[in-house]
């Protein structure tokens, strides 16, 4: 299929890989290894999937950042999940939450012992659990990067264009230009590019990371998932390098325009505000999620049933939190491949689908 | 949770639903985050909805450059 074999060549893999090479030696002298920070989960897997790592020189790393929404969610909303649950509300969630722990059990515990715990792919399904139980309130855990807030909150305008009044959303919407800023502004990492998501870009445009680049910036170049795409942004950030820029380069053009996706933003902006939001491993980021507007209180479940979410407690040996941030590799962890697997996942970066821990796992774990 | 991989619009319907389409696997997707959504049209499928379209354009032309540089690199490398 064109739109699949045109971005997987060979030999424009190699010829890149060739780039990246000559590339790299010329900055063999740079002040340190150069580092490039994804920052989206189907890069992170990406990456691991196709051996990118192992194409690169050795002076640079690609270090994965917080790019999984269901692992900077912050142990107190499972542990509010798991309450709802034991009330007897039916919460209906994306598949990967279902086996994160909270500071205690998972919700996927909490159904074993008889909780209503529902896996869905989309979010339209939680339409019909609510449907389909109209003496029950049906609670979808709302989480996501912008990619996925579009989707989940048009739950809300189709709940109340069905009359369903018995659903709600709590929600830990998270926001990436936000996490960019405080990774860029933390001195302990050594970040020279960010290697900017595809589909996030596809909702809020190239323009947003403009403020990441120019004189006290680095360079941000969009990329596709394709390995072609992956490795034409690494030679794009080198290059960049190697000419002193910091410049915004959208390499996803066939898909991300500069204003984004207007329709998308505008069903966000009718519902959500800017609120303050706690991510695991980088805390209370300023205005980095997005929170129901009170208007729309009556879709607000931590309001609706008068939920009392706080902190939770996270498993001291595990390193998520220094993980997300990329300043910590998984094998790092003395619980990773000892204690901590995809199938005994401690914490959620070896439970995610697009875990940096479950990407290491799954692709590197023989070659580190 | 994202499908890279563009799926082609097989069938609009009303009220934002629609059906799309990969090497003869259909799928249900919701339509409504895009304008004048079309049969015909490439689309980035995420959580059961397409959330933007591909410009046919800017990806000819990106597989194009691909095949230039993967022709060069063979010429160069026999």
């Amino acid at each position: 299929m064109k739109y699949i074999d045109g971005f997987r060549d060979a030999g424009a893999a190699a010829a890149l890989r060739g780039d990246i090479a000559s590339l790299a030696e010329k900055l063999e002298n740079y002040e340190r290894r150069i580092g490039i920070m994804e920052v989206c989960g189907s890069h992170t897997m990406a990456i691991a999937r196709c051996g990118i790592r192992e194409m690169l020189p050795d002076n640079i790393e690609l270090i994965s950042g917080p790019g999984c929404p269901v692992c900077v969610t912050e142990p107190g909303y499972i542990d509010a999940a798991v309450e709802l649950a034991n009330r007897g509300v039916i919460i209906a969630s994306f598949g990967d939450m279902i086996r994160v722990r909270g500071s205690g059990m998972s919700l996927a515990d909490c159904r074993a012992r008889g909780g209503t715990v529902e896996v869905c792919y989309s979010p339209t399904a939680a339409l019909n659990l609510a449907a389909a139980h109209p003496d029950r309130e049906v609670v979808f855990l709302a989480i996501g990067f912008e990619t996925t807030i579009p989707p989940v909150i048009s739950l809300a305008a189709s709940a109340a264009k069905r009359g369903l009044g018995n659903l709600s959303l709590l929600t830990a919407f998270k926001l990436v230009p936000p996490a960019l800023a405080a990774l860029l502004a933390d001195p302990e990492l050594a970040i020279d590019a960010f290697l900017c998501p595809a589909h996030v870009s596809a909702i809020i445009g190239s323009r947003p990371y403009l403020p990441f680049t120019g004189e006290s910036g680095v360079p941000c170049v969009i990329a596709g998932f394709e390995p072609l795409d992956i490795l034409l942004a690494v030679r794009a950030i080198l290059g960049q390098i190697l000419r002193g820029e910091a410049e915004l380069d959208n390499q996803y053009s066939r898909v991300v325009k500069p204003e984004g996706n207007l329709r998308a933003q505008a069903l966000m902006a009718e519902y959500l505000e800017p609120v303050n939001a706690v991510w695991r491993g980088l805390g209370t980021l300023p205005d980095s999620g997005l929170g129901l507007r009170p208007v729309y209180a009556a879709f607000d479940a931590e309001k609706k049933l008068d939920l009392d979410i706080r902190p939770g407690e996270e498993d001291p040996r595990c390193l998520c939190g220094e993980v997300i941030k990329g300043k910590s590799r998984p094998p790092d962890c003395p619980l990773f491949a000892a204690g901590c697997s995809p199938e005994h996942a401690v914490g959620p970066c070896m439970v995610s689908s697009e875990g940096t821990c479950a990407a290491y796992f799954k692709y590197l774990r023989n070659k580190v | 949770m994202c499908l890279a991989v563009p799926m082609e619009i097989v069938q609009v319907g009303e009220d934002g639903s629609g059906v799309a389409a990969l090497e003869g696997s259909r799928t249900a997707v919701d339509l409504s985050l895009i304008d004048n959504p079309a049969c015909g049209d490439f689309v980035i499928i995420h959580a059961g909805f397409a959330i933007e379209k591909l410009d046919r354009e800017e990806a000819d032309e990106r597989i194009r450059m691909f095949e230039e540089l993967g022709r060069s690199y063979v010429e160069e490398h026999p």
